[in-house]
């Protein structure tokens, strides 16, 4: 039979084993990173073709100037169709929840305009808006639906006894919705903004790309497609990987405010030490 | 003693008037079921009053009408309640489980019948403390739920139905989850509040063992409809402790009532 493990051969096997959870996908990253640049050189693919890692940070330092504009224009389109989605999701849901009539005359068009790809109707909203209100609805009509059917649930799904309690004790309507509503539908309000934040990102670079066949813009996603039409094949790649990495972040972010929301109370945030 | 009794007469000490008067109070679900009734109960002040029966026999239900949780199909629920010098309530209600608001400490737990009577904090404050004392929890106000055990999350959920200091305490089967030990040490301390708070206690149980050392009374409940099979007086000093639950009158009372609840869950053998 092996000994037991001490208290510090444990705690040292969880050390390890977080470090090993940084490490394999890095070590992943660096093997794809290696292979790429062996297939492009022993081939001698052109770079208009594929280029190698080297030559995409080369041209991601080079054309710093220009990327780092666009990129903050995605973001900013990207963060106000985000905030849109968030304040229009969560008062939708709240309305719903203080009036069934509302939600049966409303939910359906919800689905519907959740459920029409966003790039069919970017377009259309191009012809009747002006291009950057146009971006900014396309990343709130892809982001705001999460939202809304998040708060939905977790709205209605409250402690019974609880809603029984606020009852016993007279709560007003407000009351309950601010004491008890509103913070046991938290966890799920913060579950949809989550997915909410990558979705904004993805409604701005769809209206991007099709405004961007109508010849105005900037932002990341308007790069790609000029470099397309240019074969800057390097570049593409390069505000390709700008575009993951803004995802990356957004999404990191947003866990890291739910962590911090709900570490103290849910059970999706706490150690499972415990 | 056993079988059905159409009308019950309390028999409380008259002086002290009574709290809590069910008449003829019926309850039929939107499913139609019968769940209650006809039911007639008083509750004298001050008195503690358990209601037994087999689960699904409308303890709960009864006591859902009372609070005022649920409204009565038939018949008339009076509950008494003196004039309130403090903002609050004055029925206190107690669920089998601790219902407390996981992302709220203990403290704001134990506030928020106050909050809820918009009770201006520089005045629920010294309430919340002492509603904390009562149960012994003082040291946990900032816990939060999930950091305590099942006892004291009971403990924390007894403290908030006191923090209005209510006069009538209902109580739905509030230790049923917990450990025999625990459930003892909880029994003892409800018997404290109760003798030094001079609360009327309506305390929903099916275990006859709880019943019997807690209760000045104990109605017997049939099961559906839930009506009154039999009441059953404890003439057992206010002040009880281990000496009562190992004593004679004790096991002559558990088996006592223990006879009159077995008709009630005669029927429900093969369900």
């Amino acid at each position: 039979m092996p000994p037991p493990l001490s208290a510090e051969a444990a705690k040292n096997k969880t050390d390890g084993l977080r470090l090993v959870r940084i490490l394999l996908p890095i070590v992943v990253l660096a093997v794809v990173v290696v292979l790429w640049d062996l297939v492009v050189r022993l081939n001698n693919i052109p770079p208009y073709v594929l280029p190698g890692p080297g030559a995409v940070m080369t041209t991601l330092v080079h054309d710093w100037p220009v990327l780092s504009q666009s990129l903050l224009t995605t973001l900013v389109t990207t963060l106000e169709g985000f905030l849109a989605a968030a304040i229009g999701g969560i008062a939708l849901a709240l309305l719903f929840n203080q009036s069934k009539w509302l939600e049966y005359s409303l939910f359906p068009y919800a689905v519907i305009l959740q459920v029409t790809p966003v790039i069919a109707i970017a377009p259309l909203l191009l012809i009747y808006l002006p291009q950057q209100t146009a971006v900014i609805v396309c990343a709130w009509i892809v982001g705001f639906f999460p939202v809304l059917s998040n708060t939905t649930l977790g709205l209605n799904s409250i402690d019974r006894n609880l809603a029984g309690l606020f009852q016993l004790y007279g709560a007003s309507r407000m009351q309950t919705l601010r004491y008890l509503k509103l913070p046991s539908a938290l966890p799920f309000i913060l579950g949809g903004l989550r997915i909410a934040g990558g979705l904004s990102l993805i409604g701005a670079v769809v209206a991007e790309i099709a405004a961007g066949s109508a010849g105005a813009g900037s932002g990341l996603a308007y790069r790609i497609a000029e470099s397309g039409y240019r074969l800057n094949i390097p570049r593409m790649f390069a505000a390709l990987l700008l575009l993951s990495v803004a995802g990356i972040v957004i999404y990191g972010l947003l866990a890291l405010a739910s962590h911090l929301m709900l570490r103290r109370w849910h059970e999706s945030a706490l150690g499972k030490e415990i | 003693m056993i079988g059905p009794a159409a009308s019950t007469e309390s028999g409380s000490s008259a002086s002290d008037g009574v709290a809590v008067s069910l008449r003829g109070v019926t309850k039929v679900y939107d499913s139609g079921v019968l769940a209650l009734g006809p039911l007639d109960l008083q509750v004298g002040k001050g008195e503690f009053v358990s209601l037994l029966g087999p689960s699904g026999c409308g303890k709960s239900t009864a006591l859902r009408l009372i609070a005022g949780l649920n409204t009565a199909t038939a018949g008339t629920v009076g509950v008494s309640s003196r004039s309130r010098q403090m903002a609050g309530h004055s029925i206190g209600f107690v669920f089998q489980e601790p219902t407390l608001m996981p992302w709220a400490n203990v403290r704001e737990n134990v506030r928020l019948p106050l909050k809820l009577a918009r009770t201006p904090e520089i005045d629920s404050e010294p309430r919340v403390q002492q509603a904390l004392a009562h149960i012994g929890l003082s040291e946990f106000a900032d816990a939060f739920p999930r950091e305590l055990s099942g006892g004291m999350k009971m403990r924390v959920s007894l403290a908030r139905a006191l923090v209005t200091d209510p006069d009538i305490l209902l109580m739905d089967e509030p230790f049923a989850a917990l450990d025999e030990i625990t459930r003892f040490r909880l029994n003892n301390d409800l018997l404290s509040l109760w003798r030094n708070l001079h609360k009327t206690i309506i305390f929903v149980t099916h275990s006859v063992f709880e019943s019997v050392y807690l209760s000045q009374r104990i109605v017997v409940m049939t099961s559906r409809p839930g009506r009154l099979s039999a009441e059953i007086r404890i003439d057992a000093p206010q002040t009880r402790g281990e000496d009562f639950r190992t004593s004679a009158a004790y096991a002559q009372y558990c088996r006592q009532v223990s006879n009159a609840l077995a008709p009630s869950y005669a029927g429900q053998r093969d369900s």
